[in-house]
């Protein structure tokens, strides 16, 4: 494998853009949408990433040019594709087509939730893991299997990132809510029973988010955000500990901006070191969205030939992981 | 001697009989911990015989206490090294009739059914439930069908066949299958 991408994230709030070759990660600039109050309004986090589209993209390029990249040396651009909010998406696939063009060079859409995977293992000594992948809109547990990353547990309903982001706005916490939660749960030790929803290998947070803002009515906000913690994340550990036993694998990869949390962190590590295998967790700067994963699997898939057509380059906001065959690994 | 370390519990074979023994997760808050436990061990008891008197075949129980089952020991192979389209026409009858029963299992995948002696038997009621709606009717088979998908390279005619059985002795089948479409496209970006 060896080439240069530039890679632009931008399937929800984050705006990010990077150019990477098989070495490493040459430059990254980023730029992310907060919402005055609420949470992510997606026409507006679309008109921010319209807005700083072109600055992110300049940036990027003139801090490549100062380590002897400069855009001649660009092989492909690669665009987030899916899954994610359908005008953020649009945005940035524009940008990333004008750019091909610009450049003449081909266009390659990413999934962004392969993309989080595949930074993991680039980052750190991960293998052929499971992936538990937790943000803000998704929550799955991902492994390789036959030519495709399978996916082998899910939430039925909203992301776990979701889940905490509706009770923290209804118990008057700002966006985002988990780092507030996580910071208010390490006051309390009383766990207040709450729904533990597990079916079979699926998982459900919307009632458990409900019940907790129904906690509150009778119980301190630090008690229901510990029990909140608590209870979410023994569902999503447990998810992934059937995963391995199912697949039989020996490492566990942690992605996604809920994988920040230190509690989360703390629980996966003790379910892998009971059960004897490897736990990975990338730095922080490559968990949440960020525009080198994009680059990242754009040069894989660039390398194995996998590139696409601007006519063929329609986003798709239901894009789903294990519709993707895998051309990139053996 | 013990013969699987589940996600969950350790199964092991004691004079003839196996003991399942639903281990502390040292990741999970002991109150918690202790209560998914005991309550999941005193749902599969009673729900695994409550399966045997629908007509499925299931391991028989003798003993419950705390955390611990001692059952019949089932000595066949599990049903995802041999599934066919017969198997999986047959594993769907067995599921309409626990359906028909009221009973939701929670985890069918195809490492939960042991075929022994030409019967197919259900095990593993860890996860079920009493439940008649559609809704998790829909999510029982749907996550059948995901394991399907994740580890059985030929899961449409797997799922064709299942669902041919599943008709055959399940009268409310059709809207159930229905709602198993829904599921799949309800799921967040599914």
């Amino acid at each position: 494998m060896k080439g240069t991408v530039l890679g632009i994230e931008g399937t929800a709030w984050n705006l990010s853009a990077a150019i990477v070759n098989e070495k490493d990660v040459i430059a990254e600039v980023t730029d992310t949408y907060s919402p005055a109050t609420g949470g992510i309004h997606p026409r507006e986090a679309a008109q921010h990433h319209a807005r700083y589209a072109s600055t992110v993209i300049r940036k990027v390029l003139e801090e490549a040019k100062r380590k002897g990249i400069t855009p001649s040396d660009i092989d492909a651009i690669a665009f987030s594709q899916g899954p994610g909010l359908g005008a953020c998406l649009r945005t940035v696939a524009t940008a990333a087509r004008m750019l091909a063009i610009k450049f003449n060079v081909p266009l390659v859409g990413v999934n962004h939730c392969l993309a989080h995977i595949e930074i993991g293992r680039w980052k750190t000594p991960a293998r052929d893991p499971v992936t538990l992948y937790v943000s803000g809109a998704n929550s799955q547990v991902l492994a390789y299997r036959m030519g495709r990353y399978r996916v082998f547990g899910e939430t039925l309903d909203i992301g776990l990132g979701n889940a905490f982001d509706k009770f923290a706005r209804s118990a008057g916490l700002s966006h985002p809510g988990g780092p507030k939660i996580e910071q208010l749960a390490k006051k309390s030790t009383n766990y207040i029973p709450l729904p533990y929803v597990v079916k079979g290998m699926d998982l459900s947070f919307s009632g458990l988010s409900t019940a907790a803002t129904e906690a509150l009515k009778r119980n301190s906000l630090e008690d229901v955000c510990y029990s909140l913690q608590e209870t979410a994340f023994s569902m999503i550990v447990e998810v992934t500990e059937r995963a391995l036993a199912h697949t039989g694998k020996n490492e566990v990869l942690l992605a996604g901006g809920v994988g920040a949390n230190m509690r989360l962190r703390e629980m996966l590590d003790i379910m892998c070191s009971d059960r004897g295998v490897s736990f990975h967790v990338p730095e922080k700067r490559y968990m949440g969205d960020n525009g080198a994963m994009i680059a990242y699997l754009g040069l894989l898939m660039y390398s194995s030939g996998d590139v696409m057509s601007i006519e063929n380059s329609h986003v798709n906001p239901n894009f789903r992981p294990d519709d993707v065959d895998v051309t990139w690994l053996e | 001697m013990e013969l699987t370390n589940g996600a969950e519990a350790t199964v092991k074979l004691e004079g003839g009989y196996l003991t399942k023994d639903r281990v502390a997760k040292r990741y999970r808050l002991r109150e918690l911990d202790e209560r998914i436990r005991k309550e999941r061990t005193k749902a599969e008891s009673r729900l695994m015989s409550e399966a045997r008197r629908l007509g499925i075949p299931t391991p028989i129980i003798y003993d419950v206490e705390n955390s611990v089952i001692r059952m019949q020991y089932i000595p066949g192979t599990p049903l995802k090294h041999v599934i066919n389209d017969e198997l999986s026409e047959r594993l769907g009858k067995l599921v309409g009739l626990l359906h028909t029963g009221g009973i939701i299992h929670g985890d069918l995948t195809t490492s939960n059914l042991i075929l022994y002696n030409d019967r197919l038997y259900m095990i593993d009621f860890g996860l079920s439930f009493m439940n008649c709606g559609v809704e998790a009717r829909g999510v029982d088979v749907h996550v059948l069908f995901q394991t399907f998908e994740s580890t059985h390279h030929d899961h449409k005619s797997l799922t064709e066949a299942f669902c041919r059985g599943y008709r055959h002795v399940f009268t409310g089948a059709d809207e159930v299958l229905d709602r198993v479409t829904e599921i799949e496209k309800r799921g967040r970006y599914a």
